[in-house]
């Protein structure tokens, strides 16, 4: 047993961390750090200078222009990334579409969208849960009929993240509805600029726009836009799956959090006195900490198995839930952290420019908006409920 | 990054596997706890003979160990067994004094399994605290110690006792500290001996004059006593890892099995939720113990805030797998007959040991702060 990272592993790391100390503009990681909104071009641009140092798509293999990382590189990037106040990469073309157009697409597909998605030319958006259909994804209702060289498609999608920004989208779609429910549906690839397709904002609870309702009435999609074969869409789907579920731990989130409230801690004070050292907030503090730091190790104990050559098993399944439990666990301290301070909702603190007074420390804007936001974590990409299923099913064999 | 075994490392799993299996069932560990010495010496004699004591000593003192790592897996091991063989009393907190204080001989009679060491430190005011000591040793006429300790691991059948006493300073203090060697049958010794909830014994020690032999340096001893407890907190957090995955797998086992309403029990959703929450809570705690193994050897302060924290988890954790092992049987797992209860009452026992959960957050909340500071 080794728990450290090798000669080679450190110096990729400080590779990394050099990279995006000269890359990233420290405007931006403020924003990022402050929980400002980012804009679309603030995304775009941090794709941009990614794709030139060949760091974009780094889930794709080395034929396809990934760059080769091992497990743990990736591992590694990922940390750093997040630690120096990096956008997230998008995921829905780099990381979702681009992996499944590799897997299933036709030579014609990967040639035409797979350097779109590397030069930024498509904004991807992720067509998949419907009013009807969370959870249960098979149940969906969208549906697509075949007529000549196109289909035909009526429905509605949501929870579509970043809608909005997209002029694509990748859907799921039911092109045979007297089928068993995983088996009459298609993966299609859809221009949002389509006649029929109307993009309604949700407002979450935050009070932020993030995603949005996708309306589609009687929309004509090119039949060489269905990836893979009609009715096995499904396969796409759960392929795609299985990536987003890889990095859903969120380990890096989660020390990052844990050193920001680290930092509140010390600087809010209760009687008198620094509040990390109340017993009682000391003493949730370091529960939290213990957990993540058994995280940390669970969390590399699953990447090494994966350098190895293992496929991501069920265990994936165990570290979204205690990933998100725990990052959860992190933002609710943040929030009673700052006390009376949480309360201030300042909407407009979070645009760009904006130069007003804040209320309070100029952490305490976001603490609460970003707690419930993470509410999202334990629901989306498989509830947590759903995942202790899969775990009772494909690994305890209950 | 490597969370594998080395070849020699899992041999040594597997020769305790295989002595487990073979040699010490149900029966056999019961019979043993019920022995007056509440272990058996035979079987002692051959874990010993396996090299199941030498794998917790580093080679320079005689054995082919000691090493975090080694630590972890054998009590891993003694975990999965239910074992009340003294490999805690005897094989760590009595054999690491003797280890660091260069006692050559003693070190090989208890490595061999010939002589039972036990580690009088706990005393009955006290709470886990590693320098509340006020046992008092005094020079005269050679070392004397009087004073009480408290639930002393198998202080009933040891023949050596490695014992806490202070030579200078006030009940807390830290510096004054120092470990001596007294013979168990020797003279102003008194002894109470008991049994367990969890099955082993223990011993209610007075020392009145009693004859000493000084491990060390008198009054320099705390480095010691932290270091020798840091071992025990180890090999119990790992002792716990293993009596979890037994409680898992007999567990699961029962629900796939027992059926009510028609259907298996594994069949019904709220108990399989949280059998899943009882294996993810098990990696942790796994994760917990594998952190502390693996920086057993690095500076002090990373080394005890790790393991803080590896027996914070393994007490919250054991105590949820206990509890929840029982209830998921249901009635079978209120008797005596049935094996699971006695993993589960080890399990739930061993946060008494040594520091429990509330002590280890706090004693990680306290390193944290040295460190920063």
């Amino acid at each position: 047993m080794e728990l450290t990272y090798s000669p080679a592993e450190q110096a990729f790391r400080t590779e990394v961390r050099d990279w995006i100390r000269e890359n990233l503009p420290p405007a931006l990681a403020a924003k990022v750090r402050g929980g400002k909104r980012l804009s679309k071009a603030d995304y775009e641009l941090w794709h941009a200078r990614l794709q030139t140092r060949n760091w974009l798509a780094w889930h794709w293999p080395v034929e396809h222009g990934g760059p080769g990382w091992t497990p743990v590189q990736k591992h590694i990037f990922d940390e750093e990334m997040i630690a120096a106040g990096a956008p997230r990469i998008i995921p829905f073309g780099v990381n979702m579409l681009g992996p499944v157009l590799i897997e299933f697409g036709t030579e014609a597909q990967k040639a035409r969208w797979l350097p779109r998605i590397l030069d930024g030319s498509d904004w991807w958006c992720q067509g998949y849960s419907e009013p009807g259909a969370g959870s249960d994804l098979a149940s969906l209702r969208t549906r697509a009929v075949r007529q000549g060289d196109h289909y035909v498609v009526n429905g509605q999608k949501t929870w579509t993240t970043l809608g909005h920004h997209a002029n694509m989208m990748f859907c799921l779609a039911r092109t045979d509805p007297d089928a068993k429910p995983q088996e009459g549906i298609s993966f299609l690839l859809i221009d949002m600029a389509s006649p029929g397709i109307e993009v309604r904002p949700i407002v979450t609870l935050d009070g932020e726009h993030e995603v949005n309702e996708v309306w589609l009435t009687d929309v004509k999609v090119p039949a060489k836009n269905l990836v893979g074969e009609e009715n096995r869409g499904w396969t796409c789907a759960k392929y795609l799956l299985g990536f987003e579920r890889t990095g859903i731990a969120g380990v890096a989130f989660s020390k990052a959090a844990l050193s920001h409230l680290k930092r509140v801690a010390r600087e809010r004070r209760k009687d008198g006195r620094p509040l990390a050292e109340n017993p009682f907030f000391a003493a949730r503090m370091a529960r939290l900490e213990i957990d993540l730091m058994a995280m940390d190790i669970f969390n590399l104990r699953m990447i090494a198995a994966a350098a190895q050559g293992k496929s991501p098993g069920p265990e994936a399944s165990l570290l979204k839930i205690k990933g998100t439990e725990v990052r959860q666990e992190a933002s609710d301290l943040i929030r009673r952290a700052l006390g009376p301070y949480a309360m201030p909702f300042l909407p407009e603190a979070l645009d760009e420019g904006w130069n007003g007074e804040p209320v309070g420390p100029d952490y305490a804007n976001t603490a609460a908006t970003q707690y419930f936001n993470l509410r999202k974590t334990s629901i989306y990409g498989g509830s947590n409920e759903i995942q202790k299923n899969i775990y009772a099913k494909l690994a305890l064999d209950l | 990054m490597d969370f594998t075994l080395s070849e020699e490392r899992r041999m040594l799993v597997e020769t305790a596997q295989r002595f487990l299996r073979d040699r010490y069932d149900m029966p056999t560990r019961h019979k043993a706890a019920a022995a007056p010495d509440g272990f058996d010496r035979a079987l002692w004699a051959d874990m010993a003979e396996l090299g199941l004591i030498g794998a917790l000593v580093p080679p320079e003192a005689g054995g082919f160990g000691g090493a975090g790592e080694d630590v972890a897996l054998v009590f891993e091991q003694v975990g999965r067994g239910l074992v009340v063989e003294p490999f805690l009393a005897s094989g760590v907190l009595g054999l690491w004094p003797l280890v660091r204080a260069g006692e050559t001989a003693l070190v090989e009679q208890v490595m061999a399994g010939e002589t039972i060491a036990a580690f009088a430190h706990g005393e009955p005011d006290g709470r886990y605290g590693l320098a509340e000591v006020s046992t008092r040793a005094a020079e005269g006429d050679g070392w004397r110690i009087t004073g009480a300790k408290a639930v002393v691991l198998n202080g009933d059948a040891a023949d050596v006792l490695i014992v806490s006493a202070r030579v200078s300073g006030d009940a807390d203090a830290e510096d004054g500290l120092g470990l001596f060697l007294v013979e168990a049958a020797g003279p102003g010794v008194t002894r109470r001996g008991y049994g367990t909830v969890d099955g082993a014994r223990a011993a209610e020690i007075v020392f009145d004059e009693a004859p000493a032999r000084p491990l060390g340096e008198p009054g320099r001893g705390f480095a010691l006593i932290e270091e020798t407890m840091g071992r025990g907190v180890l090999a119990l957090a790992a002792e716990a890892v293993g009596l979890m995955e037994v409680c898992k797998d007999t567990t699961l086992d029962y629900l796939r099995t027992r059926k009510q309403f028609g259907r298996p029990l594994g069949a019904f959703q709220a108990l399989q939720h949280r059998m899943v929450e009882m294996v993810l809570e098990i990696e942790q705690a796994r994760s917990a113990v594998m952190l502390a193994a693996g920086t057993f050897e690095a500076d002090r302060l990373t080394r005890e805030r790790n393991l803080a924290a590896a027996k914070h988890l393994t007490g919250r954790v054991g105590r949820m797998v206990a509890e929840e092992a029982i209830q998921l049987h249901g009635g079978i797992a209120m008797t005596w007959e049935y094996p699971l209860p006695h993993y589960a009452k080890r399990l739930v026992m061993l946060d008494h040991l040594l520091g429990d959960t509330d002590h280890h957050l706090e004693r990680f909340i306290r390193l944290g702060r040295e460190d920063a500071a």
